[in-house]
């Protein structure tokens, strides 16, 4: 096929993309999936059997099953995945720039180092989950913070060099943290945690989870006319009359929440944030200011459906959903970098 | 009263007091050899540099103006624009309309037809020519209606063509009860279309004045140390080194 004529196909689908509003169709999916986390377990039960009887207080076996472990499990999924989703969507708008990741610019590393050093030392223990978060939270941002004031945000190599380099760093910190765990076993909890995961968390990580997903979200919702206006650069922005700095640290500071609390309940869960706005920006015309909320969808979407492959797989152990998104997101994350060369010459 | 005043505009030691007067309907050139200030000159009226001295607009003083007022009285189109994300040239234009908050149809319509741009208004603008591209960035401005319309070299890279399109359109806009202040190197462009003149060197304004008082062979040669010939009489007027 002749370049023209590839061109050619190329726009129409593009157009095609953007003549659909996909929004409601993700809404419509995110019903579909959680439905399906719901009654999917070992256990066969009736999804709607156990939500009436949790809603009329009915003790049963379903209400069990589905009040204590497979809600929490999928609203912590749909919650996770929609931080991260939206937090790259965040990220990839202020930074103009399609790699730009939690994970890759620092924020993850950063998060699991504060969280991880909070569980291991048991500083603040009296505040339990909170505290576990809060220094998620922190170390988000200070990842974030270092990774603006190294590179800024106007040259897209540099955010990716300064983030390799702090997530270098953060993982050294939190190698020596595993290295002088105390014993084996908290060693262990540390690993898995790290890995990712959504089970076996209680309602008590949502109450932290959910808030901080609503701050965070409105956090950078609000700050939708900067992303727009920096697709033109920090200049055009600033002579919009765009308050560039401020509104660059509110966006940082909001995708620190999301990424603080999500690391901080569900450990490393990669990709996330980079694949889900890469794959629907040509949904949104490509604008970074209605990227947000598809990617918040499409996140939750991708994070469920991925935790329900996990129980799904054979396998006596469960298989991370960390480490799941990581074997998919690699090499998808792969041929991104060959499409983006090609693109930008 | 002027559109814009500037009284003893400095910006650190790139810009030096420079102080000039921009009317309605008219178009102010800015000359000089590479570093002489024009784009930080313009980037401190816009309020990207911060600076000493004082701009006025109307006899008000910028300083008390909030960002957005005086983002929807001047409106800059930099050096060298870029799109992050291949968008579309109408939503390129739609950002015109940050300032002001709306997505206003009528006026977005009205800024693409005045660059000439609204027969390919849906493309996106990785798939233009660096031409078309040109008239958009300038779109992008009209659409935020500035009264005052800064450009910085928005010729540069342009073949012949495209550099007397982009010109016309900043012309007509200043016709239209506005003002424009351009930043511009080619100094025949710069005699034909421009109302005034201010040479600048070293952050210093050496002349201000009509074409005629600003392009003389003598002061060419000061400030750019080459031999120019200068013929204004000339429909278009030349201006080319020997």
């Amino acid at each position: 096929m002749d370049l023209a004529t590839n061109s050619t196909i190329n726009s129409f689908t593009e157009t095609m993309a953007e003549k659909i509003n996909i929004t409601p169709w993700l809404f419509v999916v995110l019903v579909l999936v959680t439905w399906w986390s719901l009654g999917q377990g070992s256990v066969p039960v009736s999804v709607i059997d156990g939500l009436l009887d949790w809603f009329s207080a009915t003790t049963s076996k379903e209400a069990l099953i589905i009040a204590e472990i497979r809600l929490p499990r999928t609203l912590l999924a749909l919650a996770v995945g929609a931080a991260l989703g939206m937090s790259g969507a965040a990220l990839q708008g202020l930074l103009r720039n399609p790699l730009a990741e939690p994970g890759l610019v620092g924020a993850s590393q950063g998060a699991a180092l504060g969280a991880a050093t909070v569980f291991y030392f048991g500083i603040f223990a009296a505040a339990g989950t909170l505290a576990i978060t809060v220094a998620g939270l922190l170390g988000a941002m200070l990842a974030l913070l270092l990774m603006l004031s190294l590179s800024g945000t106007g040259r897209p190599s540099l955010v990716i060099l300064a983030g390799l380099a702090i997530s270098t760093i953060a993982g050294a910190a939190l190698a020596v943290v595993l290295n002088f765990a105390p014993n084996p076993y908290a060693m262990q909890e540390l690993v898995f945690w790290l890995l990712g995961s959504v089970s076996n968390r209680g309602l008590d990580s949502l109450i932290i989870l959910i808030p901080a997903l609503l701050i965070g979200g409105i956090i950078i919702w609000t700050q939708r006319p900067l992303l727009a206006a920096l697709s033109l650069g920090e200049q055009v922005a600033a002579s919009m009359g765009m308050a560039v700095n401020r509104g660059s640290r509110l966006v940082v500071l909001g995708t620190a929440i999301l990424v603080g609390a999500s690391v901080s309940v569900a450990g490393n869960i990669g990709f996330v944030g980079l694949l889900v706005p890469h794959l629907l920006r040509p949904f949104t015309g490509y604008r970074p200011d209605q990227l947000l909320m598809p990617s918040a969808l499409a996140g939750a979407i991708l994070v469920c459906a991925a935790d329900i492959f996990v129980r799904l797989l054979p396998f006596g152990q469960e298989l991370k959903l960390g480490v799941l998104t990581s074997l998919l997101g690699a090499p998808l994350f792969i041929w991104i970098v060959i499409r983006e060369s090609k693109r930008w010459p | 009263m002027a559109l814009i005043t500037t009284k003893l505009l400095t910006v650190d030691t790139r810009v030096k007091d420079v102080s000039v007067e921009l009317h309605r309907g008219e178009v102010l050139g800015l000359i000089g050899p590479n570093g002489a200030g024009k784009s930080t000159f313009l980037h401190a009226l816009v309020g990207l540099e911060r600076y000493t001295g004082s701009v006025e607009s109307d006899g008000e003083a910028l300083e008390t103006y909030s960002r957005t007022q005086r983002a929807r009285l001047i409106g800059l189109q930099p050096q060298a624009v870029s799109s992050a994300w291949p968008i579309t040239v109408k939503d390129v234009v739609t950002l015109g309309r940050l300032p002001w908050g709306d997505e206003d149809e009528g006026i977005i319509n009205g800024a693409m037809q005045c660059a000439d741009i609204n027969n390919f208004s849906e493309r996106r603008v990785d798939h233009l020519s660096g031409g078309e591209r040109a008239r958009v960035w300038l779109a992008r401005v009209l659409a935020g209606q500035p009264q005052v319309f800064l450009a910085d070299e928005p010729v540069a890279n342009l073949d012949i063509h495209f550099q007397l399109s982009v010109m016309d359109v900043l012309k007509n806009y200043a016709a239209q009860y506005h003002g424009v202040i351009v930043a511009l190197h080619d100094l025949s462009l710069a005699a034909r279309y421009c109302d005034k003149l201010c040479l600048l060197k070293e952050g210093e304004c050496i002349a201000l004045g009509t074409p005629a008082e600003v392009l003389t062979e003598s002061l060419l040669r000061s400030v750019y140390g080459v031999e120019v010939e200068v013929d204004l009489e000339r429909q278009p007027p030349v201006v080319l080194p020997k």
